[in-house]
């Protein structure tokens, strides 16, 4: 009983650090930027495809995982210049690149499925390094805790230096940015590829870890990385870009840890979705009713 | 507020524990074998393809609820749900996985690695380059399987039977599906021996299926459609319709995809595969050693439907009819 339930915990601890990269990108640019970004569907295929195709022709996999995340940084880039240099809408922009990406995702990868099975990946190398079993859990939660402990103190200095204050300013007040004469556009832009960069190391990441890159792999990402911000904000109450991580994090960690527990109590497989949907009305509900029951002032619902 | 919303988390931390208490199959006291399935998606094929494992195995005296516990698992399309799946069944080391789909049998190997759980693939259309197998002659260490993969010359001779005369022929699928891109890809080897040409059409997505069967018209003389879930599974229809309504004949590769309206095809069968995975199982349960089983592929039988061929303007020679393993009726 116990072996079940740590097996259960440390799988979605597993998951949760590894989504919670995507939790961060998407956190970035809805919360910090204000910036709804659908790129993160297509640029996290990009990343698995990308890393994948690099193993299987014999590059390092850490090189190979580097790559990803340079892939995923231009996936970015290229939305922020349609957001700010074409003036395209940000849902738009990014609609547009996932579905292109779709297409570069296939010629990526020649086909639509590419296998690392026997392939030597970022687990495997690790699991050489400290002499552990490869594949076992504890390889794979070490792999995604120093990766979302990098991740964690890089975002955590950058977001505090010069250019990270005006950025998370940009998503505040973007017309008090500009009056202060600071380009919003390159800090737009910068936010949106950091964002995509780090949704491309999820998937390479994950690639690793399950044997293989699917062009079909990225389905449904933005809705996870949008439910674990939204249950982590109103179970954490982030103030602060050292709580806001967290938070990503630990919403991925709970959303992953509800879909493993419905998939263990062996609920009906079609469920699982609506699962997800109530689970994110539930947690966009709480605090309203909070407000409602102390009379507060109810901000109206945004309509992008 | 900070301390509600962390007693908010671990109350749902103590309903989760409670409920995993409940959890099912947690001991048995004489000996059931447990025997793990996961699909990636719900789909008439796959899902035959689930029911002739159970039937073979049951025929085999491996029967549910008596020495059997089936715990089945389905990813609805999801890949993440599918490694989730995956790392379930490692978890409760059954005595074998069934893992329907090649990405569904991807996640399993990766998961089991380091274990010698025996796991038994099918519906895999190419289990070598998805890296599950070696090659053809010989199983993974603890890894072998039943493909859905058909040789192509059948399938072109007997379009050939049917329309000896044709010089150009369309194919249309989803780039995206691994399984149908590679069968056109082998089409387009295979054609020029049979002095044909292939044009293409591709669909992303159902929606595009009608506009991708319309480019076809005039390009060709005949089209044929993969095992593809897109073009030959949900829209179907509108392929039918595109056929119907220019006389272009349409040729399939599974009865499913023929039954709703096309010329005929050399069809794999689902159930068929199924029952092989599950013979499979049967030997292996019984103390068989996985390595002496090799990797099989699709047995394919033809198929006619002479009333869907007249829709599309054509007629199917008797010759033919009369050779054919299934004939359909309206």
């Amino acid at each position: 009983m116990l072996d079940v339930i740590r097996g259960v915990l440390s799988f979605s601890f597993y998951e949760g650090l590894v989504f919670g990269l995507v939790a961060i990108g998407v956190y970035l640019t809805l919360r910090v930027l204000a910036f709804p970004d659908l790129t993160v569907d297509g640029s996290y295929t990009l990343g698995g495809a990308t890393a994948a195709v690099l193993i299987v022709a014999g590059v390092h996999p850490f090189l190979a995982t580097l790559a990803a995340v340079g892939a995923g940084l231009c996936a970015g880039l290229m939305t922020g210049l349609l957001n700010t240099k074409l003036r395209l809408p940000a849902l738009l922009a990014g609609i547009l690149m996932m579905v292109g990406l779709y297409s570069i995702n296939l010629r990526i990868m020649s086909g639509a499925n590419v296998s690392l099975l026997r392939e030597v990946t970022t687990f495997d190398k690790v699991a050489g390094f400290l002499g552990l079993r490869s594949g076992s859990i504890e390889v794979s939660i070490i792999v995604a805790l120093v990766l979302a402990g990098i991740v964690f103190f890089l975002l955590n200095w950058f977001l505090h230096t010069e250019i990270g204050l005006t950025l998370r300013a940009t998503g505040d007040n973007e017309q008090m940015v500009r009056g202060l004469g600071v380009n919003t556009d390159m800090t737009t832009i910068l936010g949106v590829s950091v964002a995509n960069g780090l949704v491309a190391l999820a998937g390479a990441v994950v690639a690793q870890g399950q044997g293989f890159a699917d062009v079909g792999m990225g389905i449904g990402m933005i809705v996870m990385g949008l439910a674990s911000v939204i249950i982590g904000e109103s179970l954490f109450r982030p103030r602060g870009v050292a709580r806001l991580l967290l938070t990503a994090i630990g919403g991925a960690f709970v959303y992953r840890l509800f879909i493993t527990i419905a998939l263990r109590l062996g609920m009906a497989p079609g469920d699982l979705k609506l699962i997800t949907a109530v689970l994110v009305i539930i947690a966009l509900a709480i605090p309203y009713i909070k407000k409602k029951l102390r009379h507060e002032w109810i901000p109206p619902a945004v309509r992008w | 507020m900070k301390r509600k919303g962390l007693s908010v988390f671990l109350g749902s931390l103590c309903l989760v524990l409670i409920a995993l208490l409940f959890m099912p199959g947690c001991a048995a006291e004489e000996k059931v074998y447990k025997v793990c399935i996961t699909q990636i998606a719900t789909h008439p094929d796959l899902d035959s393809n689930r029911q002739g494992i159970i039937d073979a195995m049951a025929e085999e005296g491996f029967v549910e609820g008596e020495n059997v516990e089936f715990i089945i698992r389905n990813a609805e399309g999801d890949m993440t749900t599918a490694a989730s799946i995956a790392d379930y069944f490692v978890s409760l080391e059954p005595d074998l996985i069934q893992a329907i789909t090649t990405p569904s049998a991807q996640t399993v190997v990766a998961a089991a690695e380091g274990t010698d759980i025996p796991i038994i693939f099918s519906s895999v259309t190419d289990p070598i380059a998805a890296g599950l197998v070696p090659s053809w002659e010989e199983a993974a260490p603890h890894v072998t399987g039943v493909s859905d993969w058909f040789e192509m010359p059948p399938q072109v001779e007997f379009i050939l039977s049917v329309l000896p005369n044709i010089k150009v022929l369309g194919t249309a699928y989803n780039p995206g599906e691994v399984n149908a891109a590679v069968q056109a890809q082998i089409l387009k080897e295979v054609a020029p021996d049979y002095g044909l040409t292939v044009v293409e059409a591709t669909a992303a997505s159902t929606a595009d299926v009608y506009a991708a069967g319309m480019s076809l018209v005039g390009r060709c003389d005949a089209v044929w459609i993969p095992t593809c879930n897109t073009v030959g599974g949900v829209g179907i229809e509108s392929i039918i319709q595109v056929g119907e309504e220019n006389h272009l004949p349409i040729f399939g590769s599974a009865v499913g995809m023929i039954g709703k309206g096309l010329v005929g095809g050399c069809s794999v069968d689902y159930y068929w595969i199924g029952k092989q995975a599950g013979y499979m199982a049967a030997k292996i349960l019984r103390g068989k050693d996985i390595a002496d089983i090799p990797p099989m592929k699709s047995a394919v039988s033809t198929v006619v439907y002479p009333a869907a061929a007249a829709r599309m303007g054509i007629t199917i020679p008797q010759a033919v009819i009369d050779k054919a393993d299934i004939v359909l009726e309206d």
